[in-house]
């Protein structure tokens, strides 16, 4: 299924803002060789959350599978950028949640579905629980001549990928083309955008390290409920919005805490993404959960 | 001979001068913190500006994280173990530090300041 980008303006339309992300271009075999297509993110549903912040804390998720399944195109794939659901000291709570995601997301269309925890999913049983519904938290796949790498940054609750998955990278990195076309998959952001609010991998920088000498890498993250978009020399990191309540931008507010529902505005700051492949660019369209 | 007393000497001289340095040494600041679910006792410390201090943290019941970013300071708190922090601190200002070590469900609201005066 390939997608025009007269249609994918069109998608985005609906109430997206687009973001052109451009790849190094030049004598670049693999930019020829890769289909177009488009995937969803989806990010930060944390179910189980309950507060102000969220009215509506069961019925947003809902909502946002329903914006996809509207899709005039389905997307080739979705992707869930980790904290499925909202932490709990209690194990069994923990798994009950996470069978309440499972089974929410079941009226998706699209069964083409990639999941990787959060902290709040994974930090504290090692991801054991998140392993018994979604299987392994770090894997690769290749979808259209794009190799998706999905890291786990929050199994070890020191925010860390550690040195084994580091190794499973590095060696899996061997067999890419340093012209490759690369996107990383993951919960917290791997630079460190704001340690003040534990907003980083502790060991981050040894990932970015290792994809350095990649001249097409691209990353997609959660964790900070918000859009963002920064560089680290040639690498993209995006981060898309959450489903569950915002987060101010960092440093923006004394605290590190959820912004207040608006009942003006129900769902403002709440969205879903696509991200559109094509020969030489990413476009990155932002969607709310509800037009608005 | 007379070179070597010279020498001597000049050793002597700067003994001396070190000695003189390490008594002029303010006195070290010493601040125990205990990190708990999910509060650090004291959250909120008060340190002198050029004063060495040390950051004594236990964690009666998991693993905790102090960071503290902005004074370039951190560590893992073991229960069982005393985790010691030394700095000097060189600015003035109140400096937000967090645990960094997902602890639980009240984990992101963990965290406290240090004020430097």
């Amino acid at each position: 299924m390939s997608v025009d980008r007269r249609q994918f303006l069109k998608l985005a339309g609906l109430g997206g803002v687009v973001f052109a992300s451009g790849l190094a271009r030049g004598a670049d075999p693999y930019a020829s060789a890769a289909d177009e297509f488009f995937f969803v993110q989806l990010s930060d549903t944390h179910i189980g959350f309950q507060g102000a912040p969220n009215p509506d804390p069961l019925g947003t998720l809902p909502k946002a599978i329903a914006a996809v399944n509207a899709l005039e195109t389905q997307p080739d794939f979705i992707v869930f950028t980790g904290d499925l659901t909202h932490t709990t000291d209690d194990p069994k709570e923990r798994r009950r949640r996470l069978a309440q995601f499972k089974d929410m997301i079941g009226a998706f269309k699209n069964r083409n579905i990639r999941f990787m925890p959060g902290e709040h999913d994974g930090s504290l049983d090692r991801s054991d629980a998140f392993k018994e519904s979604f299987g392994e938290t770090h894997y690769t796949f290749d979808h259209k001549g794009v190799h998706f790498i999905v890291l786990d940054n929050v199994s070890d609750p020191r925010a860390m990928v550690g040195e084994q998955q580091l190794d499973w990278m590095r060696q899996d990195l061997a067999k890419q083309d340093k012209n490759a076309r690369i996107v990383v998959l993951t919960h917290r952001p791997l630079f460190p955008l704001y340690p003040q609010w534990d907003w980083a991998t502790r060991d981050g920088d040894k990932a970015i390290e290792l994809l350095m000498p990649y001249r097409n890498v691209t990353v997609f993250y959660g964790h900070i409920h918000q859009e963002h978009h920064f560089k680290t020399a040639h690498i993209e990191h995006h981060a898309a919005k959450g489903l569950m309540f915002p987060l101010p931008a960092p440093g923006a507010a004394p605290k590190r805490e959820p912004l207040k529902w608006d009942p003006e505005h129900p769902y403002r700051g709440l969205g879903f993404r696509e991200v559109e492949a094509e020969k030489d660019e990413y476009k990155l369209a932002e969607f709310p959960v509800v037009k608005a | 001979m007379k070179r070597r007393a010279f020498v001597l000497g000049g050793i002597g001289a700067a003994l001396s001068g070190a000695g003189a340095w390490a008594l002029a040494q303010p006195k070290e600041q010493v601040v125990k913190i205990v990190a708990r679910k999910f509060t650090f006792l004291p959250n909120t410390v008060t340190l002198k500006k050029g004063v060495p201090a040390v950051l004594e943290f236990t964690a009666p019941e998991v693993v905790m994280g102090f960071n503290a970013p902005d004074l370039k300071i951190r560590a893992d708190i073991v229960p069982g173990e005393v985790a010691r922090v030394r700095f000097t601190p060189d600015k003035a200002g109140t400096f937000d530090y967090v645990c960094d070590i997902f602890c639980g469900d009240g984990h992101e609201r963990m965290g406290g300041k240090i004020r430097v005066i």
